[in-house]
């Protein structure tokens, strides 16, 4: 227990730890729109399109940040338009080209880095590495959460038209094909800025169970988007807390924690869970 | 007098068809529309005043969805224009109310009923205002008048079909809107569903509204509509609709009269 709280006087520590909350936070702000969208398996597909970005990125540009975080939008946006386009004009349903498409994807990013000798690098962006996260990388995940709160939270009542009734909403004079690339644009922000804390691989859950538990909760958008900013960024807190003294990783155990939230709500819930009383 | 439950709607004409007509009235001239190269509709004329229901009859592809989409403002048409009081209708965004077909709708969506009733204020209020009594009164008419006062934190999928379609149409009359575009509203609806649903539109109709619905039933159609408009790419006949379902009529737009029918 001393180790811990010695641990935790560090700078390093108190780092990850914000990060924890933050990128909690945000995610699971943003995974209302997910799951509003009924998007999930899209996302989740996405995540992993993202790697070729951020191997190319890197071989072009070298390993900042920046360079990474465009590399990485530029590959979701191919992968995502791409597979629209190839279903579009071919038999293959928009599904299936997205498996193929991102798996492909992923394929190329993973050879590319194995090659550019970032093996370790690698196993970070799969299964995520809050403790190496820099300053610079705090200060892009507070940005990115901070420009999805915001945008949602000023755009709110155009945006729920556009997500429950999109033709009403382009009938009322709302811009809806913008809004649904801005939709796009934030989710990949926000997947990014997840990337380092959980990785690719994981950050499907960070994105979906918050909302995901709270949709069990209850019936109010919009406390499906700030409670599920609540319960992203509780849960990865208490994975923080959890994971060293048990020595889990700290990624896999974020998504355990909100996975576990998610299961307590489905058994659980006054209003939706399995034992309810009725 | 059905002013005085609805006083907060002023500039609804009350009782219009009969004291101003002239006044509220919607023009369609020579509109055309196409998908690409492919034209689905073609020259339609027509004009008609607030106080009426009218029916968009005709065979499948016939157009029905494609001029409603094009009152709706989701298309824009090839050619032509649609006037509302000698103004082009698309500058009155927030005077026509487009309800979807239940079967686009997710019913699953985290919504209560008040909620989407709310909604309908939303073009009124802009991105940010808050609120009022006079917004909170209207949303609450709204709910009365289609009697959903009682379920109004339900969430919508836990309604009946009937009572989801009432509260797309509260929506519209929280918006306020003039006219009121429904894609095949009886669609799924039981006889009593049916009945109820004709008559509450025939009392919107009275009030001022112009009540625009496309519609595939020939049978139901003259109970429900006073007036209507058969298509079939052009516009083959304009009129009360029991008049304008004459066999010579159906056999144009069908191949078949409505007796024939299954």
């Amino acid at each position: 227990m001393n180790t811990f709280l010695q641990f935790l006087q560090e700078p390093l520590a108190q780092r990850s730890l914000w990060a924890c909350a933050v990128i909690g936070f945000s995610n699971g702000f943003v995974s209302a729109l997910i799951l509003l969208r009924r998007s999930s398996l899209q996302i989740g597909t996405l995540s992993c399109a993202l790697l070729p970005g951020i191997a190319l990125a890197i071989l072009l540009f070298g390993l900042f940040q920046f360079s990474i975080l465009v590399g990485a939008i530029i590959a979701g946006l191919m992968v995502g338009l791409g597979s629209l386009f190839v279903s579009r004009t071919s038999r293959v349903e928009h599904d299936t080209a997205l498996s193929v498409l991102h798996t492909t994807a992923f394929a190329c990013g993973y050879i590319v880095l194995i090659r550019l000798g970032l093996q370790q690098k690698v196993d970070d962006w799969l299964f995520g590495n809050i403790m190496s996260m820099s300053n610079a990388d705090l200060w892009i995940a507070y940005a990115c959460g901070a420009l999805a709160v915001l945008s949602i939270t000023i755009l709110y009542r155009p945006l729920m038209i556009c997500l429950f009734d999109s033709r009403a909403a382009t009938s009322m004079g709302i811009p809806t094909r913008a809004f649904n690339y801005g939709i796009f644009a934030l989710i990949i922000l926000v997947l990014v800025s997840s990337l380092q804390a959980v990785g690719a691989f994981l950050t499907l859950g960070l994105l979906v169970a918050p909302a995901a538990t709270m949709h069990l909760l209850t019936n109010r958008s919009s406390l499906l988007f700030w409670g599920g900013g609540l319960i992203g960024g509780l849960g990865s807190v208490m994975a923080f807390f959890l994971s060293y003294p048990l020595e889990w990783h700290l990624g896999a155990t974020i998504i355990v924690v909100l996975g576990s939230f998610f299961m307590l709500a489905y058994l659980f819930s006054p209003r939706y869970g399995l034992f309810r009383r009725r | 007098m059905v002013t005085a439950s609805h006083i907060h709607q002023n500039h609804i004409c009350w009782g219009g068809a009969h004291t101003h007509s002239r006044e509220h009235h919607l023009s369609i001239k020579q509109l055309s529309a196409a998908y690409g190269t492919h034209i689905v509709l073609e020259d339609i004329s027509y004009s008609i005043s607030c106080g009426h229901t009218l029916a968009l009859i005709g065979p499948n592809g016939a157009g029905k969805s494609t001029l409603l989409n094009l009152l709706a403002g989701l298309l824009r048409p090839r050619s032509g224009c649609i006037l509302w009081n000698g103004n082009d209708l698309s500058q009155f965004r927030s005077e026509t109310a487009y309800l979807p077909q239940r079967s686009e709708v997710d019913w699953a969506f985290p919504i209560t009923v008040r909620e989407l009733v709310e909604m309908g204020r939303y073009p009124n209020l802009g991105m940010w205002r808050a609120f009022r009594k006079h917004d909170r009164e209207i949303v609450d008419k709204a709910l009365e008048t289609l009697g959903l006062t009682e379920l109004q934190k339900r969430q919508i999928g836990a309604l009946s079909g009937g009572q989801q379609q009432r509260c797309f149409l509260a929506r519209a009359l929280a918006q306020e809107a003039h006219i009121l575009l429904l894609d095949e509203p009886f669609t799924g609806l039981d006889v009593p569903g049916v009945e109820a649903l004709s008559l509450i539109l025939k009392d919107l109709a009275s009030e001022g509204r112009l009540v625009i619905a496309s519609h595939h039933d020939l049978a139901t159609a003259p109970q429900i509509f006073d007036e209507a408009l058969l298509l079939k790419r052009q516009l083959l006949a304009a009129g009360p609709t029991a008049t304008i379902l004459s066999p010579e009529n159906l056999i144009k737009a069908f191949g078949y009269t409505s007796s024939a029918q299954k």
